[in-house]
């Protein structure tokens, strides 16, 4: 019979190491949850979909929701797979990200920033996401943007077209697909010198909000360049409906062109009242007056109604391009929802798509690390041409649309013609081009 | 010159709206007591009467087209109106083309209902409260209705055009040898505010019923003493007061496409109208409404924004200050209104 002889410290002593060694993996494991914002731990991996779904911008925010829910499926392998399909990269097999199921919770925006930041936040700390997308407005993407780098999440911007969010606002965490407003006028400054000619005088009103300024100084710079004169730029308030006062004086004012630098609600009703008032029909300095929308949107342009018609303006994607990835979309969204996607729609798709392949060759979902896969990354097949997301200041590039607001549309849907696709080399610019100057990418931070 | 009279044009038209739904306030006031801030929704819901006018006119009967293919590539479906399989397709695109003023029609008893509705089941339960109750519920009613609005047709606005021999400009200058021009459209309605501002003039002055409601404005004690029931005469007047805003409403879609918040961007400024004209005064709503308009559309003028930045913005809070400064019971305010 043997005899147990514990001592008091040989039970600590063992106690201790015991402790110890059983405490090591869970040490390594806490430090390696720890090292990120919301490592997914289980099966599961959330995505946060912040966009408008009340305000004026609801049904765009509500397309993009669409656009958000058929990239999930998509991901976890559900229907005809889109664009998964033309997509140059393979990394994405259809069986969610790095074999997590994709799960998605939403955010309403409001189009307010500190509302958008509130619900953003709302998704990281308590619903668990990894990654933060969406947007209809510079001003909150931004904010949201901002909000993200802080936090240690990546934020995959949705429809936002100021210079700002990839020039002196951008941020290590924040990418964009979205073209922009210098991306608009260089496109469309070549198509306007073709129709209209080089002696030409313009007059700009602009929404007065960060997107507004960069819009109408890259158009300005834009149509200058082409030999074209301003002769006048006035800020108009963004809560403005009735644009008659400021439509009256560009009547005497010797202008034969009025460039709207508007979006959304401001753009429907400027231009119908631009229409209303004869601009159209009017003649100055010997040419047809002509009027210009830099940045066009097809669910915008069905709240203006026939008042869109010849009308110039650029878009990021349009539906009725007939490139694979294009055509994928449009057959998956068209057949889920019974009508084609918007440009948000692709957008928003697209930065989805994006990020989980970005994922996936990265093999983690560290931000820094899914951050590194981005820059730099180029691809085809998701609509837009061969496409690069340059490293210096995560803005995409890649091919941007021209279009007028079709005489005869078909549909309710057929709203806009697509008249030139400018290619990349025509729209891109130096990383220190003065109108993106101003803000430092900084480095990335993966939060936690 | 050209556009100093523009401007003036302008504020005339715009005026026109702000007097239209400051009228309709101040009714209600005037006789009810009530501070009405479901007022603006009233003028959206008019506004899309025209829409649903519009909508229904445009019923179609679909037929396919197997020459054209849809964004699917399956066959396209043409839609014809059934106005146009019925009337033909002259007529019936007439009749399409006119909605608008045809909707003028079915909004007048709509807005009427729509008036006693919301008297009837809401606002009655709310005479004696204080002030500030009534206008947290009209409020909140506003909001409802505008969700039930975005529910059924969306946050976009929707392009109401106006009929297409009323769609084009007029050159208001060509008598004096000046070039004028401006929009048929908004001529029209500036004449049609006048018609709806006469009109209820001259129903409160001339006929017997707006006599009592005249006397029950000015002692509403003493009118219900003699006998007369003076709360279904003001309910009828809460139901006037709803179609002038939705009439409002209507005649204002070819202007800007309604979308679902477009009564409270009139809302604010429409109360600011009330009470620089005077808390209950009829002909000060409609006289401020108009000087508004002319003030704000001179402060949108290039040289204005550059004398004071922002005064576009500004101008009609601005004025509103310095007239109640000045003369606190507003423009044309009677002494004891609102002052208990």
């Amino acid at each position: 019979m043997s005899k147990l002889d514990v001592s008091r410290r040989g039970l600590l002593r063992t106690g201790a190491v015991t402790g110890a060694g059983l405490a090591l993996p869970t040490i390594f494991t806490a430090q390696s949850a720890s090292a990120f914002t919301n490592d997914p731990t289980g099966g599961t991996v959330t995505l946060g979909f912040n966009v408008p779904q009340t305000g004026p911008y609801a049904d765009e925010g509500a397309d993009e929701l669409r656009a958000y829910e058929l990239a999930v499926d998509h991901l976890n392998g559900e229907g005809d797979g889109g664009m998964l399909n033309s997509f140059s990269s393979k990394a994405l097999q259809g069986n969610g990200i790095l074999g997590k199921k994709v799960e998605y919770v939403t955010g309403d925006t409001q189009t307010k920033s500190d509302a958008a930041r509130a619900s953003a936040k709302s998704m990281i700390e308590k619903d668990g996401a990894i990654m933060i997308s969406g947007g209809s407005s510079s001003g909150v993407a931004i904010a949201v943007q901002g909000l993200c780098q802080e936090a240690g999440v990546i934020f995959m911007a949705g429809l936002t077209h100021s210079n700002d969010t990839t020039g002196k606002d951008k941020k290590a965490n924040g990418f964009r697909h979205f073209f922009n407003a210098y991306m608009s006028g260089a496109a469309l400054a070549p198509v306007l010198k073709n129709l209209y000619g080089d002696d030409r005088k313009a007059y700009h009103l602009t929404a007065d909000y960060t997107w507004g300024w960069t819009q109408e100084e890259s158009i300005k710079a834009a149509t200058e360049a082409l030999g074209w004169e301003t002769v006048n730029t006035v800020k108009t308030p963004l809560a403005a409906t009735d644009f008659s006062s400021y439509i009256a004086p560009v009547l005497n004012s010797g202008a034969d062109v009025l460039i709207l630098n508007h979006y959304g609600g401001n753009m429907v009703n400027s231009l119908t009242n631009a229409v209303q008032f004869g601009l159209r029909e009017k003649e100055v300095n010997g040419k047809n007056f002509e009027i210009v929308v830099p940045l066009y949107s097809r669910l915008m342009a069905k709240g203006a109604g026939a008042n869109v018609k010849g009308i110039h303006g650029s878009t990021n994607w349009h539906w009725s391009l007939q490139d694979e990835g294009s055509k994928a979309f449009v057959r998956s969204f068209g057949t889920k929802y019974g009508f084609p996607p918007s440009q948000a729609a692709h957008t928003c798709y697209v930065q989805t798509l994006l990020y989980a392949d970005a994922v996936q060759r990265a093999g983690s979902f560290n931000p820094c690390a899914v951050g590194e896969a981005l820059e730099g990354f180029e691809f085809d097949g998701m609509g837009n041409g061969k496409t690069l997301y340059r490293a210096d200041d995560h803005q995409c590039f890649k091919d941007v649309l021209v279009v007028r607001g079709k005489e005869n549309p078909t549909s309710e849907f057929d709203l806009l013609e697509v008249v030139e696709v400018t290619p990349r080399e025509q729209v891109e610019y130096a990383p220190d081009h003065p109108m993106f100057a101003g803000g430092q990418l900084g480095s990335c931070n993966p939060g936690a | 010159m050209d556009a100093f009279l523009l401007q003036i044009l302008n504020g005339l038209d715009k005026g026109s709206a702000y007097a239209l739904i400051a009228l309709g306030l101040t009714l209600i006031f005037g006789t009810l007591g009530v501070v009405n801030f479901a007022h603006g929704a009233l003028f959206m819901i008019g506004a899309f009467c025209a829409v649903t006018v519009r909508k229904f006119l445009n019923l179609s009967v679909e037929t396919i087209d197997p020459e054209r293919t849809d964004f699917l590539g399956n066959p396209l479906k043409v839609k014809t109106p059934y106005v146009e399989n019925w009337f033909g397709p002259e007529f019936g695109g007439l009749i399409i083309d006119w909605s608008v003023p045809i909707a003028i029609l079915f909004a007048i008893p709509i807005m009427i209902a729509v008036g006693f509705i919301m008297e009837r089941g809401l606002i009655k339960h709310f005479y004696k409260r204080p002030h500030a109750d009534q206008i947290l519920v009209t409020f909140g009613l506003a909001i409802v209705l505008q969700e039930v609005i975005k529910y059924f047709y969306g946050a976009n606005p929707i392009p109401t055009p106006a009929p297409d021999a009323l769609n084009g400009v007029a050159n208001l200058g060509a008598i004096i040898g000046m070039d004028l021009i401006y929009p048929v459209w908004r001529i029209v309605y500036f004449c049609f505010a006048c018609l709806i501002i006469s009109g209820v003039f001259a129903f409160l002055q001339f006929t017997t019923f707006g006599m009592v409601v005249r006397a029950g404005m000015a002692d509403r004690e003493t009118v219900g003493l003699l006998g007369i029931n003076i709360d279904r005469r003001f309910t009828i007047m809460f139901g006037i007061a709803a179609a002038v805003a939705g009439l409002a409403g209507v005649m204002y879609t070819p202007i800007n496409s309604p979308n679902y918040h477009m009564g409270m961007d009139f809302l604010v400024l429409s109360f600011v109208v009330v009470v620089v004209g005077g808390m209950g005064s009829l002909p000060g709503a409609v006289l401020a409404g108009f000087v508004l308009g002319i003030l704000e559309s001179f402060a949108s003028m290039e040289w204005a924004i550059n004398l004071i930045p922002g005064i576009n913005q500004i101008i009609i809070y601005l004025v509103a200050i310095v007239i109640l400064l000045v003369r606190p019971r507003g423009l044309m305010g009677r002494k004891g209104v609102m002052e208990d």
